[in-house]
């Protein structure tokens, strides 16, 4: 697997969510990713990115076009805020501190072929998914 | 600010979403529309989401609020146009907008509001015989 390329974007405010839906789907779109497969990458693209913000304190995303047997879209969200104590918590549907519908992890895993989520508390937050075609 | 135009059109509000909203905007469109179906006594929202690209957890509960709000001030909602991607993508976030009434296109929603606005009022006459 090779990275194509690879950028870095912010994710500190509102805004931003929009610039990152339409970042992400123009990439999806130039690896020539299914309608709904575009959907589905930036839909978990814009929870990802709300979720950096509301619990991140912000942060960035970084953006990777991949080549391999198949082309993939990898997005890394990473904050260094509070962190999250117990990742499996927070990935269950339902779950929120932040007043929302706590769908949005889960939902995000839902929506990509790979999830990988870390964080210490105290240290911040890093997710990756990825998107193949 | 950006805004979101509310038209009034008899009894009914409509709403085109026409642009990637951010938070803030879904959030000042659920506050002006509730207060517009008080001001001007709606009795019928119909929001057309055709040209939104996506519907993520914090669209669809804005959607769901408007129903739900909406509902208590004794108006009916209906959101039409919804793109099938994104149908596909919100089921599969986990959600179903339970709640909300949904219609294919435009005609099919006024359809459903005019029908469900008879069907009150033939309930209403029928009490005063």
């Amino acid at each position: 697997m090779a990275v194509i390329s690879t950028e870095t974007v912010p994710v500190q405010s509102e805004p931003d969510v929009v610039a990152v839906r339409r970042r992400v789907r123009d990439a999806s779109a130039k690896l020539g990713f299914s309608l709904v497969d575009q959907t589905k990458v930036v839909t978990a693209a814009s929870e990802l990115a709300r979720n950096t913000i509301i619990y991140g304190g912000g942060g960035t995303m970084q953006l990777d076009l991949l080549n391999g047997p198949r082309n993939g879209l990898r997005l890394i969200f990473e904050d260094k805020g509070p962190g999250i104590a117990n990742i499996e918590l927070a990935l269950r549907d339902g779950f929120t501190t932040g007043g929302g519908l706590g769908l949005g992890l889960g939902g995000a895993k839902r929506l990509v072929s790979d999830f990988e989520i870390s964080s210490r508390p105290g240290e911040g937050t890093r997710v990756s998914i990825t998107r193949w075609k | 600010m950006e805004k979101i135009p509310i038209l009034k059109m008899g009894e009914f509000l409509l709403v085109t979403i026409q642009v990637d909203m951010h938070d803030r905007l879904a959030m000042a469109l659920q506050d002006d529309l509730t207060q517009m179906i008080a001001a001007s006594e709606a009795r019928g929202v119909l929001i057309d989401i055709s040209s939104l690209e996506i519907v993520d957890s914090f669209i669809g509960r804005m959607l769901a609020n408007i129903a739900g709000m909406s509902r208590v001030l004794d108006a009916e909602t209906v959101v039409v146009g919804m793109q099938p991607a994104v149908a596909i993508t919100l089921v599969e976030l986990g959600l179903s907008l339970s709640g909300v009434r949904t219609a294919l296109n435009v005609d099919a929603g006024m359809e459903l509001l005019r029908s469900s606005l008879n069907g009150s009022k033939a309930l209403y006459g029928s009490h005063l015989d």
